[in-house]
Order: structure tokens, then C-alpha cells, then sequence
């Protein structure tokens, strides 16, 4: 029934040890629960059946000392198989809650209504990378998540990974991670957030531990100047519309902090938080109403003549 | 015991059935403080709004029956799904079961009365308003759109500056005051006004199931309206409680709102065990397997459903120690309400079993309520939790928790005291296809949710993309829906049918051993002619043919027998209270002040005006000369005295 999406974004198709723990307590728990379901319905049944049947033909009444035995050991059964579950439950916990690495790739992670800000930390601050909406693992490494919130709670949820930490404005909650295989996934606001919660998923990249230095580093480079003059017009319609008071363009006058950072807003794959594909015409019409695709979110319309959107979205699609 | 020529002299019986009648006429009806009249009204207000919250529930599964669907914007997609949640919990899942107790308690205990009638009809009157509110809020675009549970700080004025939140806060307090006033008076009724010889260890257990959940409410409330307190006061004053700006904490509410929120699922689910022991041991035909463990049983659950709010937190980054502990309390508690599973098993293997359609919903309770048990226990354990909490998995879970532990007993309960209450009969034939069509669409609906959860759906999500491959298991689920809602026709077609043109029922048509059968159907004003005495569990059953009855209580006269806690040996006799308008122009005051207070903290002040006018009138007190009640303890705390007849007669 599950069709091409059931891979990147599910609970059953772990890509980290933390979820690989999860699902194997997933596994126990679900044969478990299943050999008790039918045990109780199966007696359910049985007794049915022998209630009707005393009814009907008159069966002799066990005697309650047999009965009182019965129900004894069903209760003792049930209190050593919850107990059972009680020990795998904390020794999976364990296992996920953290990794004490010091080699740890640290990423602080910001929910806002309705966008990912992410940050990967560096000794150095200049050496820091900021980002949104798409968040780049090495493989075989820990990450540690630093997560908060600047407006309502969000949850962070990449299933393949690890499982969820609520975004608590006031509060940094860390949780640990490691993914042991390359691939794209997906993750998804859980805790209502408004208007725009169902929009609000996270693109994840893990791939070599080279290939993701090699992306750290372009993202630490400022956005690239304009090639040619079609791209220079564009720069300028961006820098003197009103988009500089909330979006930062590295190596622009733009600093906007309070929406995604754009400097290399070509590089990722979607456009409001997974709501559109990054392509030129979905970009073009995002920037003229992104309150079709996602209404309720916090950017305005942007009514400029068709020539100046174009113009700005070749300038933001050289910015990779 | 209630043998035809035990009835008193007519004379006697219709001034007694005089004494006890609600006044009849337009005017009269606002007046009423039978527990049967405002059981009755609380049954089908709530049912009402069980079909409402299923409408809202049915536009959600249309919305969500395919991706990127346009048919709900988000904005009313947001307020229908914290609608349905909120009318749920506090406008159908929690009245309907205290609308029972309402009604049957009094019987079962061989009670003439509920004790404390006004403020049980003044309860009535405050569900009603509060109900009518919210849904005049839905219609004025005013609906709730933070959830149920309406987190801060979404739920501040910052991010929802509408009214939308405060309709919410200001419901809660309509639907509590109702709740925390009607468990009041089912704690009193089952201790102090039981039938002579109904010792606490006599109890019925579906009166031990009221009686706990009662307890429950008292102790799980005043948390959540503390917290929305709490939550008005910082959007209509501006105090900080979670104002995360001003040193306000956004966790606090969580903390607050679990305390109450964990309880309350038992607050619906321990009545429902309530009504499937009562079921079962008359459709066995023999006594509960297992009396005291059930009852331990419920108690226990009780004291430990106060110990579970933080598995609803899981995910919030408490400490691991910590979150232990709420695992190991969380999946404890699986084993009370697994001793009861067994005792009923128990019961129908040494019973005398038939099948009748009561008994259908029970073992359809059986079969979806233990898959949302094992579940639970699933969601205990914390690394599991944080994968699968706010998915559909949950969603999936806790519906197969409420509709199997707590609708599949009430329409089990709507099948076995239809007759009683209206005194006809509802259709076998039509019974059984409701409860096949019930069934089937509840599976098809929220089984698939496990699915979707698993693979990664968040819940209230208004819509979502193709490429995740959730459209076929969301069409499956809505498609079930559609189901369940021919089903739930079928069951209201059939319940309006059957008030004109039942099959008449018999006093005690299925055979039962609890009082409520004891008298005819549907019962008289005063409940039992002659009150009864019980000597064993299961009086119908166990009393002996010469089992005495209590006599020399007044006719002319609301007169009650009071009885004693532990033994229920008679204490005092006490008049009860005339019906009155008051309650009703009380709770008119109070949801002027409620409604006002939502606008300007004046509100409060001037609203309080009206309430105050109102509590006057309600507790004017009567002089002796008019009827009224000498000054307490000096008169009629005395028992009944057959050789010295009062003015006006006694039975």
C-alpha cells in the first residue's frame, strides 16, 4: 500500500543506530503484543464459547478455586511480560539517549512558524555555517541536535535517524545521533505549531564524511557574485525590494535574520520548508504570492513586474 | 420482594408519585430536578454532540482522503480538528458517562433521589451553555484552532490574537463547573443514600466504577482550571505564567494540563469497565468473578492514573531518570485493568452465556479495546514514544482506547437500558447490523492510522504531499469513517423508531440482579414505590422472597432515608429540595459572567452581580410554615417511625 515515499520518512526503514534500537524494541513489542492479543481474545473465545454451551446443554461449573488459579496466573504472566518490556524499554533507552563523542558534529537547530534555521557550530565563528531547511550528516560520526525554539513549540522528527525532540522556546534540549548509511530523507514538524504546521518539513543529506566538509566549506563561502548583467539586475531588484529586511545574502548588504538565510538557496532541493521543488518557475511564483503555496505564512506577496521576478530568480539560482 | 400486593394503598402511591413530579408546562420544564429528567437530558445533549464532534470528524477524513486536498483551507481545518477534540473529551465523552451515573446510580442504590438535585440540574444547564457556546463560536469563525490541548505558547495572545483561544479556556470552565458539581453529588448519593444493607462491599460495580471516576474528577480539575486560568489571566490581564519572554515557563502548562489531561482518559475509560462488568455478569447470569480484585482494580487504576502525565511529555527532553519512573507507572498500570480483562473471561467461562446485542458490543470491546491496551503499553516505553507520539500511530491508539473502552460500552449500555429508560425495546434485527457496520468501519478507519503513523504521518497536519505515499491508506481510513457514520444513523433512526414504536419492555426484560430493575419501566417519580432492602450483591437474585422494605417515610413530602457510609444502616430521614427555576437563572448568570469575561476582566466583576442575585434566590430559605425544612440537626434527623404517622401519611 505504501508507495515511493514510505523510504525516506518512516519509523520501519532505519538509517541510524539510534532508529535501527527503535525499531528492533519496535519489533519485540509488536510480536509480543501480538502473541498476547491472541491469547486474550482466544480465551475471550473459549470462555464464549463454553458460556453459550452450559446455557444450551447444562456444563458443569469449574469450581472457583480452579478459576481463582486461572486468573492468578494470568496475572503473574502479565506482570513478568511487562516487566520484560519494562528492561528492553530502558536498555534501548540507553542506547539512544547519547553518544558522548567528542569528535560530534554539533548542529544548533531553531524551529520558527514555519521554517528550520540551522546552525552548524565551529570553534572559530567565522568558520560557522548558517543554514535552513536542509540539514547535511556526515555518515559512521555523532551529531549531536541543539534544538530551541524562537516562537511556539515544533518538534524535530527525522524518523530514519533518531526519534523526536520538541522545539521549547526557553529551553536547549540535545539529543544524539548517527547515521550510518548515505541517502536523502525527510523530516517533519510533530508538535502543532499553527496555521502552517503540515508545512514545515527538514530535507537530510548524509553522505561521506568528505563529501560533507566539502559541503560545509561552500556553505561557508559568501553568496557568489552575479555572472552576467541579467543576474546583476536581479541582485539589484532583491537588494532594493523589501526581501533584504528579512533574508541575509552573505557578501550582500542583505541581513535579514529572521527568515531563511539565502546565500545558498540554490543548492536546496525544496522552497518553504518542503512545500515546493526548488525549480525556477516554483521559486518564481513563491516569490510573487508565496501565500498560494503556504497560506498563512509570515512573507508577504511580492507584487513586482514579471521582468524584476525573473531577474531575481536567476540571481537566486546562481547562489549554490 | 417488589411482589404487586406489597404496592401500597393507590391514595398513598399517587400522592407519593405527586410529591416526587417534575411540574409539567413550558415553565415547568426549566424547573426540573428528577435525576431521571436531567439524567435523560444529559444522555441526549451529549449523544447530540457526539454526532456533532462525528460530523467534524467525517469533514477531517474528507479533507484528508487524498494529498494536496483543497476542499478545508488550514486555517478551518485547524479549528475543526481542536472542535472535535475538545467536544470529545468534555461535551460527549465525559457527560455521557456522568449522564449514566446521573441516571442509574440513584436506581442502583435504591435511592428516591440523586442527592443534591438542583446542582445536578444547574450542571445540565452548564454543559448546554457551554456547548451552545462553543458551537456559536464555530459558527462566528471563533472556534478553538490550538488543539485540545491548547499549548502555549501558541496559545497566547502573541501568536492567536483572536478570541479563538479564550473560547477554548472559557469552555473548559463551563464543562468543569458541570463535571466537579455532578461528582459531588455521585459520591454523596453512593455514600449516603444507599438502600439499607447495601454495604460498600455490596456495591454494584458499576457504582464502584462511577464512584471512583467521581473521586477522580475531584483531584484531576482543579488542574486544568488552574491551568487555563492561568492561561486567560496572561491573554486578558497580561501575567506571565508562561510568557517565555517574562520569565514565564511554556513547559509549566504541559505539566498542569497532563495532570489532568492522563486521568481524564480513565475519567471516560473506568466507567466504561463499569458498564462491561454490569453486562457481562448479567448476560453470564451469575455474580462478577472476582468482585474485590475489580474493584481493587479500579481504585488502583485511579490512584495510578495521576502517576502517568509526563509519557505524554516524552519528547519534551526531561531527564532520563525521571522519564523512567513514568515508564514503569505507565506500563504498570496495564496490569489492574488486565486483572479485570481476566475476572471477565472468568465470568462468561463459568457463566450461563447468551449472546444478545449488549453483549455484542461488549465483545467487540474486548477485541478493539486490547489492541489499543497493547499499544499504550507500546507508547510507555520512551524510545518508542518519541518515533511514534503526535503520528497517526497515536492518533490510531488512543481511538482505539476511547471508542473501544469507552463507546463500544455505551452503546452496549444504550441497548441495555433503552428499556428501562423509555420502556420500549430497540430492534435486535437492526441492533446487529449497527454493531457489524460499527465495527468493520471503526477498523477500517483508525487500523490503517498504525500504518501511516509508522510511516512517518504527524498528526493534525491539514494535508500532505503525494509523494508520500500516504493517499491509499488515508482514503481506506476516511472510506471507514463513512462506515462508522451509516452505522451511527442506523443506531439514531432506530432509537427515535423505538420511542413510539418499541416492542414494550418488561420490568426486567434480560433477567438482571441490580435494583434498577426492580422497578418498572421506565421507573415512577419516586423511583421505588416502597424503597427497597438488598442482602446480597445482586439483590434481584440473592434477596429472599420475605426481604422487608423501608417504611415511614413521608408521602406528602420529598422524604429521604439516609444511611451510613460503610453499612448503609439507616441514619436520618431528610427532605430534599422542591424543583426550582434557580438553577437555571444561575447558570444563565454564570455564562453571562463566563462569556463577559472573555471580552474585559470587568467582566468578572460585573457578571458576579447576577450570579450572586441568583444563589439568593436558589438558597432562600423556606419557613417550617411553608413547607420548608426546620433548622438542621434539630428536626428530622430521626428514622422512620411506622406507629407514628405524620401528617399527610407515610409508607
Amino acid at each position: 500500500m505504501m508507495s515511493s515515499g514510505d523510504a525516506i520518512q518512516s519509523v520501519l526503514t532505519p538509517a541510524g543506530t539510534q532508529a535501527s534500537s527503535i525499531h528492533h524494541l519496535w519489533l519485540l513489542m509488536l510480536w509480543v503484543m501480538t502473541v498476547v492479543f491472541i491469547l486474550t481474545l482466544g480465551s475471550t473465545a473459549v470462555a464464549l464459547m463454553r458460556g453459550t454451551r452450559r446455557t444450551r446443554t447444562g456444563l458443569a461449573t469449574p469450581s472457583p478455586r480452579a478459576m481463582t488459579w486461572s486468573v492468578a496466573t494470568a496475572v503473574t504472566l502479565t506482570v513478568c511480560v511487562l516487566m520484560g518490556l519494562l528492561i528492553a524499554s530502558l536498555w534501548t533507552g540507553r542506547a539512544t539517549a547519547s553518544l558522548r563523542a567528542d569528535s560530534a558534529v554539533a548542529v544548533n537547530v531553531t524551529g520558527h512558524q514555519w521554517w528550520w534555521e540551522i546552525e552548524y557550530e565551529d570553534a572559530v565563528p567565522s568558520r560557522r555555517v548558517r543554514t535552513a531547511n536542509e540539514l547535511h550528516l556526515p555518515i559512521n560520526r555523532p551529531v549531536v541536535i541543539k534544538v530551541t525554539s524562537r516562537d511556539v513549540i515544533h518538534s524535530f522528527w527525522v524518523p530514519s535517524l533518531q526519534g523526536k525532540r520538541d522545539l521549547i522556546p526557553g529551553y536547549t534540549t540535545a539529543i544524539w545521533l548517527q547515521a550510518d548509511r548515505p541517502g536523502r530523507f525527510r523530516g517533519q514538524c510533530a508538535e502543532f505549531c499553527g496555521l502552517q504546521h503540515a508545512h514545515m518539513a527538514v530535507d537530510v543529506i548524509t553522505e561521506s564524511e568528505h563529501e560533507f566538509e566539502g559541503w560545509l566549506d561552500t556553505m561557508r563561502q559568501p553568496g557568489r557574485d552575479p555572472p552576467g548583467p541579467a543576474e546583476q539586475r536581479g541582485r539589484d531588484v532583491f537588494l532594493h525590494a523589501r526581501c533584504p529586511g528579512c533574508h541575509a545574502i552573505r557578501g550582500t548588504e542583505a541581513a535579514g535574520q529572521i527568515a531563511p538565510d539565502l546565500t545558498h538557496i540554490a543548492s536546496r532541493s525544496t522552497l518553504g520548508a518542503g512545500t515546493l521543488a526548488n525549480t525556477p518557475d516554483n521559486l518564481a511564483a513563491w516569490i510573487q504570492d508565496p501565500q498560494h503555496a503556504k497560506p498563512g505564512n509570515q512573507m508577504p506577496p511580492n507584487p513586482l513586474p514579471t521582468e524584476d521576478v525573473h531577474a531575481v530568480v536567476a540571481y537566486l539560482d546562481t547562489l549554490r | 420482594m417488589m411482589r404487586r400486593t406489597d404496592f401500597p394503598s393507590d391514595g398513598q402511591l399517587e400522592q407519593l408519585e405527586q410529591t416526587w413530579a417534575d411540574p409539567s408546562g413550558v415553565y415547568g420544564w426549566f424547573m426540573h430536578v428528577d435525576h431521571k429528567s436531567i439524567g435523560r437530558r444529559y444522555l441526549v445533549t451529549a449523544f447530540a454532540f457526539f454526532l456533532i464532534g462525528g460530523v467534524l470528524a467525517a469533514l477531517m477524513r474528507l479533507q484528508l482522503s487524498r494529498p494536496d486536498n483543497t476542499f478545508l483551507d488550514p486555517d478551518l481545518y485547524n479549528q475543526i480538528f481542536s472542535t472535535h477534540g475538545t467536544t470529545m473529551m468534555f461535551l460527549f465523552a465525559v457527560p455521557v458517562m456522568q449522564g449514566l451515573g446521573i441516571y442509574f446510580v440513584p436506581l442502583m442504590v435504591g435511592a428516591r433521589s440523586i442527592a443534591f438535585p438542583r446542582l445536578v440540574a444547574f450542571s445540565y444547564w452548564m454543559l448546554l451553555f457551554g456547548g451552545i457556546f462553543l458551537y456559536a463560536s464555530f459558527l462566528l469563525n471563533a472556534a478553538p484552532d490550538v488543539g485540545w490541548f491548547s499549548y502555549p505558547p501558541l496559545a497566547e495572545s502573541l501568536y492567536t490574537p483572536s478570541k479563538r483561544a479564550d473560547v477554548w479556556a472559557q469552555l473548559i470552565t463551563f464543562t468543569e463547573v458541570g463535571s466537579l458539581a455532578v461528582a459531588v453529588s455521585l459520591i454523596t448519593t453512593t455514600l449516603k443514600l444507599r438502600a439499607p444493607g447495601m454495604t460498600l462491599n455490596r456495591l454494584p460495580i458499576f457504582v464502584w466504577a462511577q464512584l471512583v471516576t467521581s473521586f477522580m474528577v475531584l483531584f484531576a480539575m482543579p488542574a486544568v482550571m488552574l491551568a487555563s486560568t492561568a492561561l486567560i489571566l496572561d491573554r486578558l490581564v497580561g501575567t506571565h505564567f508562561f510568557d517565555v519572554e517574562h520569565a514565564g515557563d511554556a513547559l509549566l502548562w504541559q505539566h498542569l494540563f497532563w495532570f489532568f489531561g492522563h486521568p481524564e482518559v480513565y475519567i471516560i475509560f473506568i466507567p466504561g469497565t463499569g458498564i462491561v462488568s454490569t453486562i457481562i455478569s448479567t448476560f453470564s447470569q451469575r455474580r462478577m468473578f472476582g468482585y474485590l480484585a475489580v474493584v481493587l482494580s479500579l481504585v488502583s487504576t485511579a490512584f495510578m492514573g495521576f502517576g502517568l502525565w509526563v509519557h505524554h511529555m516524552f519528547a519534551t527532553g526531561l531527564p532520563q531518570l525521571g522519564e523512567s519512573f513514568f515508564t514503569a507507572a505507565s506500563i504498570i498500570i496495564a496490569v489492574p485493568t488486565g486483572t479485570q480483562i481476566f475476572c471477565w473471561i472468568a465470568t462468561m467461562w463459568s457463566g450461563r452465556v447468551t449472546v444478545r446485542i449488549p453483549m455484542l458490543w461488549i465483545l467487540g470491546f474486548f477485541a478493539i479495546f486490547v489492541v489499543g491496551g497493547l499499544t499504550g503499553v507500546m507508547l510507555a516505553a520512551v524510545p518508542l514514544n518519541t518515533q511514534v507520539h503526535d503520528t497517526f500511530f497515536v492518533v490510531a491508539h488512543f481511538h482505539y482506547v476511547l471508542i473501544g473502552g469507552a463507546v463500544f460500552p455505551l452503546f452496549a449500555a444504550f441497548y441495555y437500558w433503552y428499556p428501562k429508560i423509555v420502556g420500549r425495546c430497540l430492534s435486535d434485527r437492526i441492533g446487529a447490523s449497527v454493531f457489524g457496520l460499527f465495527f468493520v468501519g471503526f477498523n477500517l478507519t483508525f487500523f490503517p492510522m498504525h500504518v501511516l503513523g509508522l510511516h512517518g504521518m504527524p498528526r493534525r497536519v491539514y494535508t500532505y504531499p503525494a509523494a508520500m505515499g500516504w493517499g491509499n491508506l488515508n482514503l481506506l481510513a476516511s472510506v471507514g469513517a463513512a462506515v462508522m457514520a451509516c452505522a451511527v444513523l442506523l443506531f439514531v433512526v432506530d432509537a427515535i423508531r423505538a420511542l413510539v414504536a418499541g416492542t414494550v419492555a418488561a420490568d426486567n426484560p434480560w433477567n438482571a440482579g441490580t435494583l434498577e430493575w426492580a422497578t418498572t419501566s421506565p421507573p415512577p417519580n419516586s423511583n421505588f414505590p416502597r424503597l427497597p432492602t438488598v442482602s446480597g450483591r445482586e439483590p434481584l437474585w440473592e434477596n429472599p422472597p420475605n426481604q422487608p422494605v423501608v417504611v415511614g417515610l413521608r408521602t406528602d413530602a420529598r422524604d429521604v432515608l439516609v444511611t451510613h457510609v460503610l453499612d448503609a444502616e439507616p441514619d436520618h430521614r431528610l427532605l430534599f429540595p422542591e424543583p426550582s427555576v434557580w438553577p437555571f437563572l444561575t447558570a444563565i448568570a454564570a455564562t453571562i459572567l463566563f462569556i463577559w469575561s472573555i471580552f474585559t476582566p470587568w467582566g468578572v466583576v460585573y457578571g458576579a452581580i447576577p450570579v450572586f442575585v441568583t444563589m439568593v434566590g436558589w438558597f432562600w430559605p423556606k419557613s417550617a410554615q411553608e413547607g420548608g425544612t426546620p433548622l438542621w440537626p434539630f428536626a428530622h434527623r430521626t428514622l422512620p417511625r411506622p406507629n407514628e404517622a405524620p401528617a399527610g401519611g407515610v409508607i
